[in-house]
C-alpha cells in the first residue's frame, strides 16, 4: 500500500470511530470552515458513520459562498465592460441581482472564460494586447498567494493589460467573528488543511487562549478527519482546549513564510463583507498602492454598490452553523443544484450543495 | 474552492515543474514553494501553483503514533 494510502484505511477508521464513540461524554458540536472538509465529509461516508451526539456543522469554508452580492454585483458590471473576464469555474453560476450570473453575460456576448490558475489568465492577457483582461480573485489564504504571484510576474514582464478584481478573504477574523456570536453553540473547530499550509498554526490560538474552543488542523482523508475528531474527545476528556497541527504532512506550524510575503507584497488586509455575516475588520485583502495598475477596481473606476439580497435565500444562517440546509424551505425544491437560488446550493463545495448529492 | 492535490514531480525548470498524478501531467508555478522540491517528491497543487512540500518522515511519525496510541500496526 502506498504510505499515504494509510490516511484512507478502513480498518484505522474503524478504530478511530470506536474511540471516538466509546470515549465521548455528551454532545460534540464541530465546525469545519473548508469547502474540501465538507464534502469530504460527506463523500468519505464518515458523517454516515457518526453517531447522533457528534454534531457536523458547516461553516463559512467556501470562498464562492461567501463572496458577498455586491461582490457578484460587480463582476456582473465588469461583465458588462469592454474586457475579457477570467475566472475560477466555480463562480460562473452564481446568482446575483435579477438573477443573471456570469453564465448568462457570457451567453449574452460577455467575453468570459474559465481558466485553472491565475497564470492562465495570465497568459490570455499576453495573447490579447489590445484587450484588458480581468481575473476575479476569490478565494482563502490557499489562493490569495497564487493571484499574489501572477500579479509580481505581470509587473515583471510589463505586461499592462492585467488586472485583479480582489475579493479575497481570510479565514481568522471571520472565525473571530464567529465565535463572537452568543447564538453559535460551536464546541470544537476543524481548522482548514490548505488555508493552514500558509498561514501556519499561531493565527488560531486565539481560539483556545481566548474563547476555551479546542481547534484541530486536518488534512482531508476519512483518517485525518477521524483522528481530529478524536483529539476534540481526548481533550475535553482531559480538560484541555489547545490548537493543534494534526496535518503535519503538509503543514509546518510557521506555515509558508515565502507565500505569506507575496502575498503580503502584492495585497494588504481591509474590511470585507461576507454573506450571512456582513462587514467584518480586517478580513480581506485588497491591491496595495505599489500594484495600483493591476487593481481591477481602480483601472475601471469601480465601487461596491448596495444590492439586494436574493429573496428567500437562507444560505446567510447556514454559513453561521444556524440553519441545516434541509431546514431551508427551498432546499430540494425551489434550489437544487440544477436550478440554484443561493451560492450554497451552486458551488459544489457548497453545505447545501453536499447535502443535496449526499444526503442519506 | 482550497482543493489542493498531491502531484509527483517529474521535471524542474526555473521557476516552473512538470507533475503528474494518475496520468494527468501538467506544469505548476515554484513561486510560492519554501523549500525548493527535487524530482520525485509530492507537492501539493493549488491553483496552478505548487504550495508545498508533502513530508513523508511525517507522515510516517503520524502513522507511527497512531500504531502506539491505538495498538495497531500500519507501516
Amino acid at each position: 500500500m502506498n504510505l499515504f494510502d494509510n490516511f484512507k484505511d478502513p480498518e484505522l477508521c474503524k478504530v478511530l470511530l470506536d474511540r471516538i464513540h466509546s470515549e465521548l461524554d455528551g454532545e460534540l458540536r464541530f465546525m469545519e470552515v473548508c469547502g474540501t472538509h465538507t464534502v469530504s465529509i460527506f463523500r468519505s461516508g464518515v458523517r454516515s458513520l457518526l453517531s447522533d451526539k457528534v454534531v457536523h456543522l458547516s461553516g463559512p469554508g467556501c470562498p464562492v459562498c461567501v463572496t458577498h452580492d455586491s461582490e457578484v454585483a460587480a463582476f456582473l458590471e465588469l461583465a458588462g465592460k469592454n474586457a475579457i473576464i477570467t475566472t475560477f469555474g466555480d463562480l460562473m453560476r452564481v446568482p446575483g441581482p435579477d438573477k443573471k450570473s456570469l453564465k448568462s453575460a457570457q451567453a449574452e456576448g460577455a467575453r468570459v472564460k474559465i481558466v485553472y490558475s491565475p497564470f492562465d489568465a495570465l497568459k490570455i492577457a499576453q495573447d490579447n494586447p489590445g484587450d484588458k483582461v480581468v481575473f476575479l480573485g476569490v478565494g482563502f489564504e490557499t489562493t490569495a498567494p497564487a493571484i499574489a504571484a501572477t500579479v509580481k510576474v505581470a509587473r515583471e514582464q510589463g505586461i499592462s493589460n492585467f488586472s485583479v478584481l480582489c475579493f479575497h478573504k481570510l479565514v481568522p477574523p471571520a472565525l473571530d467573528a464567529l465565535v463572537g456570536d452568543p447564538d453559535l453553540k460551536v464546541q470544537a473547530f476543524l481548522l482548514p488543511g490548505h488555508v493552514s499550509a500558509i498561514i501556519g498554526v499561531e493565527p488560531y490560538r486565539f481560539l483556545a487562549e481566548k474563547h476555551g474552543l479546542p481547534a484541530v488542523v486536518a488534512g482531508f482523508e476519512p483518517v485525518d478527519i477521524l483522528q481530529a475528531l478524536h483529539l476534540f474527545v481526548t481533550m475535553r476528556g482531559e480538560g484541555r482546549a489547545e490548537v493543534v497541527n494534526a496535518y503535519r504532512r503538509v503543514v509546518s506550524d510557521a506555515g509558508n513564510p515565502k507565500a505569506v510575503s507575496v502575498m503580503n507584497e502584492v495585497f494588504e488586509p481591509a474590511d470585507a463583507l461576507w454573506r450571512g455575516i456582513g462587514l467584518i475588520p480586517g478580513s480581506g485583502l485588497t491591491v496595495r498602492e505599489e500594484y495600483a495598475a493591476f487593481d481591477a477596481m481602480r483601472v475601471f473606476g469601480m465601487e461596491l454598490k448596495d444590492v439586494p439580497e436574493i429573496k428567500g435565500c437562507r444560505c446567510g444562517d447556514v454559513l453561521k452553523g444556524k440553519l441545516s440546509p434541509e431546514k431551508c424551505p427551498l432546499f430540494g425544491k425551489a434550489c437544487t443544484p440544477a436550478a440554484p437560488v443561493g451560492p450554497c446550493m451552486v458551488s459544489t463545495e457548497g453545505s447545501c450543495a453536499a447535502y443535496y448529492k449526499y444526503r442519506v | 474552492m482550497c482543493l489542493a492535490i498531491p502531484m509527483e514531480v517529474l521535471k524542474i525548470d526555473g521557476q516552473s515543474a512538470e507533475v503528474q498524478v494518475g496520468g494527468t501531467r501538467q506544469t505548476v508555478r515554484l513561486d510560492l514553494i519554501s523549500e525548493f522540491p527535487e524530482v520525485g517528491d509530492f507537492v501539493i497543487v493549488h491553483a496552478g501553483f505548487a504550495l508545498t512540500r508533502l513530508d513523508r518522515e511525517e507522515a510516517i511519525a503520524t502513522l507511527k503514533l497512531f500504531e502506539e496510541g491505538l495498538n495497531i500496526e500500519l507501516v
